[in-house]
C-alpha cells in the first residue's frame, strides 16, 4: 500500500502499538530549554529515574536570556533561577548544554538544524510548540508538554495516537517581495487556526521544492498556528547539502548510509491523504495580520474587516473584540496603521537569510524617527555570520539595535516587551493578546515587510523599497 | 496523578473562541520551576486590572463561578504554546473539566497528564449547557459512563478508551511505558544496526 512520508516515519518508530491504536513511539532527538523542563527533571529526581539517552538530548537557554550585554549575567532573579536550574539539571543528568555565553547558544529551533542535530526521518520533540520547524528536514517534529518531556527523558519514547494526513500543495512562483512567511500566513488565513487540528501537514508542490532550507523552516515553524502539531517537507539535495559537515551530522560511512535512507523519505505515488488543498504561489501578496489570531490576515493592499458585514454572531463578537484590543477601526487601510516598534527575529524569522532580506531593504536608509527597532539574531552563529557580512552595520546605520540571540520579544519573557497599546511590526509567529507584553499590539509580517514598516513608520508595502 | 471519576459543579461559561494558552497563563508566570501555585494567575490579564485588582465583570471573579470546577468555553480552546502551565493553572484554580467544541492538540493531551477531563461537544449542546451556567445550576459528569447530567437530561460524550482508563485510575504514564522496557531495548538494538548514526556515538 502506498504510504505518505508521515506514515513512513511513524511506522519506522513504532516500539509498541496497543489494540486501541495507542502507540509507543521512539524519539531520536530531544531538545530541551529552560522554561518547560524544570518540573520534568524534578519529576525524574522524585521518582529516582535517569535520563535514558543523554546523548540524544540537547539543551539550551533561550526564552529568558537577556539580549543586551550579558557580561553581568541575568538581572531578573526568576529568569536567572530558571537558567541556572537548567544548567544544574544538565550537569546532574549528563546532558549537553549550550550555555548563555557559548557562541552556539540561540533559539532551540535554530540551533538544532545549525548543529546537524536535526536530521531527516527522525522523530524530534521539544517542550515547545514551534518544534514543527524541524519538519523542514523531513523529520516528524512536534511540541510536547512538560509531563511528556519527563516521559521522553525517562524512556526515550512517547505515547501517541496517529494523526491524520493533510497535504498542502503550493505551485507556481512567488512574486517579487513575497516570501515563505507570506505563504504560511496565507495558508493559516485559509485553513484557520484549527484547520490542521488532529493532522500532520505535508507541504508539497513546485513552489515548496524551490524554497531554500531556511525558507522551508519558516513555513513548517508556523504549522502549529494552523492547528497541526507537525508540518513536514520531503528532504532533497538542498537538505543533504545543508547538513553535510555540520558538527552533529553523520560522518564517513555513517553519512553514506544515512544519505541512502534519507533519499527514500518521500510520499509514495497514490498515497492517501485525509485532507488536501492547493494554493497558487503567483497569487500570494505581502501579508499582514490585523487581529489577535494568526488567522486574521489580509494583504497589505486590503482594508481592516468590518464586523457589521459578519452574519455569524460569534464571529462578529470575536472580530469586535480583536479590533477593540488592536485599537483599529473597521475599513481603514492597512497602510494607515502607524507603528511604534519593529522586531526582527524569532524561530520563525531569525536566521541569516531573514536578516539578509531585511538588510537589503534597509541599506542606505533610515528608519522613521518615532520607531524603535531591533534585530535579535536567532543564534550566536547567525549573529557571527551576519557580522562577517556587515549586516549588523546596515541595521545599526539605519537606526536598528543589534542584539544578542534569544527568543526575546517574540514572547516577551525577558526584558524585551511592548508597553500597553504600543504597536509592533514583528517577524514572530503569534499576535495573541498580550503576547509581546500586556496590552501590546502585534502585526505579524515577513522580515522585508518589517524593514519597510520601520522605514515608513507605518505598515507598508515592501515592494515599494525593492531595487 | 489525581484520579477523575465523577464531578458535580456549577459550570462557568466563557464564550470566547480561540482561547490561547497565553490568555490562560501569561508568560511572566512561566518562570516558575514548580507545578503548583499558578491558580491565582489563571486568565491573569482578563481577571485583574493594571493595578492587580479583580475585574468584577470577569466570570471567574464572580460568586459562585469562582468555585466552578467545570469551564465551558468557545471552540479551539488551548491553542498556541505547548506550556503545561495552562492545565496546571486550571487545576490549581480548581477546574478539572473543560468543555468545548474543539481543543488544540497539545493542550488536549496535556490535560490528561494532570487529571483534567477535556470534553468535546457540538456547539448546540454547548449552548444548552451554558444555560445552566447562566442560571447557576449544577451539572454533573460521570467519566466511566461518559455522561453529562443536567436537569432531567443527559448528554453522552466520547473519549479515547486508554485515556479514560488512565484518568479513572490516575495512572502514571512513565511507569506504564517502563513496563515495556524489553520492547524499547529491542527497538534500540535494531536501530543501532539499521541507523547507527542516530546514537551520536
Amino acid at each position: 500500500m502506498p504510504n505518505t512520508l508521515y506514515d513512513k516515519i511513524w511506522n519506522d518508530h513504532l516500539v509498541d502499538q496497543q489494540n486501541d491504536g495507542t502507540a509507543l513511539l521512539f524519539v531520536d532527538r530531544h531538545l530541551v530549554h529552560e522554561v518547560t523542563s524544570p518540573q520534568a527533571f524534578e519529576g525524574l529526581r522524585n521518582s529516582k529515574r535517569k535520563v535514558r539517552h543523554p546523548k540524544l538530548t540537547l539543551a539550551v537557554a533561550d526564552h529568558n536570556v537577556p539580549t543586551t550585554d550579558r557580561s553581568k549575567g541575568i538581572s531578573d532573579q526568576e529568569s536567572k533561577i530558571q537558567v541556572d536550574t537548567l544548567e544544574s539539571n544538565c550537569k546532574e543528568f549528563g546532558i549537553k548544554l549550550f550555555g548563555m555565553n557559548d557562541k552556539r547558544q540561540g533559539i532551540v529551533h535554530i540551533i538544532g538544524p545549525e548543529q546537524g542535530f536535526t536530521q531527516p526521518g527522525t522523530v524530534i520533540v521539544c517542550g515547545d510548540s514551534h518544534t514543527a520547524t524541524h519538519g523542514a528536514f523531513g523529520s516528524l517534529a512536534f511540541g510536547i508538554g512538560t509531563s511528556e518531556v519527563e516521559h521522553v527523558l525517562a524512556t526515550q519514547t512517547l505515547v501517541q495516537k496517529k494523526a491524520k494526513n493533510f497535504r498542502i500543495n503550493v505551485n507556481g512562483k512567488l512574486p517579487l517581495g513575497v516570501t515563505s512567511k507570506d505563504v504560511i500566513l496565507q495558508i493559516i488565513g485559509k485553513i484557520g487556526t484549527a484547520g490542521g487540528t488532529g493532522c500532520v501537514i505535508e507541504y508539497a508542490g513546485g513552489l515548496i521544492r524551490s524554497l531554500s532550507v531556511e525558507q522551508r523552516m519558516t513555513i513548517c515553524n508556523m504549522t502549529i498556528e494552523g492547528g497541526a502539531r507537525a508540518g513536514l517537507i520531503a528532504p532533497d539535495e538542498k537538505i543533504f547539502e545543508y547538513l553535510k559537515d555540520k558538527p552533529m551530522s553523520p560522518k564517513g560511512k555513517d553519512w553514506d548510509k544515512a544519505l541512502e535512507y534519507w533519499k527514500s523519505l518521500k510520499t509514495d505515488d497514490g498515497a492517501k491523504f485525509d485532507k488536501e488543498i492547493n494554493l497558487e504561489a503567483n497569487e500570494i501578496l505581502p501579508m499582514i495580520t490585523w487581529g489577535t489570531s494568526p488567522q486574521d490576515v489580509i494583504t497589505i493592499d486590503e482594508k481592516i474587516p468590518n464586523p457589521q458585514n459578519e452574519m455569524d454572531e460569534d464571529k462578529k463578537n470575536s472580530l469586535e473584540r480583536s479590533l477593540n484590543y488592536m485599537g483599529l477601526k473597521p475599513n481603514m487601510s492597512a497602510k494607515d496603521i502607524k507603528i511604534d516598534k519593529v522586531f526582527i527575529g524569532s524561530c520563525t524569522n531569525g536566521r541569516i537569510e531573514d536578516l539578509r532580506e531585511a538588510a537589503k531593504i534597509l541599506k542606505d536608509k533610515k528608519i522613521a524617527s518615532h520607531v524603535h527597532a531591533m534585530v535579535v539574531p536567532g543564534s550566536g552563529l547567525v549573529k557571527e555570520q551576519a557580522e562577517q557580512e556587515g549586516l549588523d552595520k546596515i541595521f545599526v546605520n539605519s537606526g536598528f539595535e543589534w542584539r544578542e540571540p534569544g527568543c526575546s520579544m517574540c514572547l516577551a519573557m525577558n526584558a524585551d516587551k511592548l508597553k500597553p497599546e504600543e504597536r509592533c511590526a514583528s517577524t514572530s509567529n503569534r499576535n495573541f493578546e498580550g503576547r509581546q507584553g500586556r496590552g501590546g499590539r502585534t502585526h505579524l509580517v515577513s522580515p522585508g515587510m518589517a524593514a519597510a514598516a520601520a522605514i515608513s513608520g507605518n505598515l507598508d508595502d515592501v515592494r515599494k523599497y525593492q531595487n | 496523578m489525581q484520579k477523575f471519576n465523577t464531578l458535580k459543579s456549577i459550570p462557568a461559561y466563557l464564550p470566547i473562541v480561540n482561547i490561547d494558552t497565553d490568555m490562560i497563563i501569561p508568560k511572566q508566570f512561566l518562570k516558575t520551576i514548580k507545578r503548583t501555585g499558578l491558580g491565582k494567575n489563571l486568565f491573569f490579564e482578563m481577571r485583574y486590572d493594571d493595578k492587580g485588582k479583580e475585574i468584577n465583570d470577569f466570570i471567574l471573579n464572580q460568586n459562585p463561578f469562582n468555585n466552578s470546577k467545570i469551564l465551558i468555553a468557545g471552540k479551539n480552546f488551548g491553542c498556541g504554546s505547548s506550556r503545561e502551565h495552562a492545565p496546571w493553572a486550571l487545576l490549581d484554580f480548581g477546574i478539572t473539566c473543560v468543555i468545548s467544541s474543539s481543543f488544540a492538540d497539545i493542550f488536549y493531551s496535556n490535560c490528561f497528564k494532570n487529571g483534567i477531563l477535556p470534553i468535546i461537544l457540538d456547539e448546540e449542546k454547548i449552548k444548552e449547557l451554558s444555560e445552566y451556567a447562566n442560571r447557576k445550576e449544577e451539572i454533573s459528569i460521570d467519566l466511566n459512563e461518559e455522561k453529562i447530567m443536567y436537569g432531567n437530561s443527559k448528554i453522552n460524550f466520547k473519549i479515547d478508551s486508554f485515556k479514560k482508563k488512565c484518568l479513572l485510575e490516575g495512572l502514571d504514564d512513565i511507569a506504564l511505558s517502563l513496563n515495556k522496557s524489553d520492547k524499547i531495548q529491542n527497538f534500540e538494538k535494531d536501530l543501532k544496526d539499521k541507523k547507527p548514526w542516530i546514537f551520536n556515538d
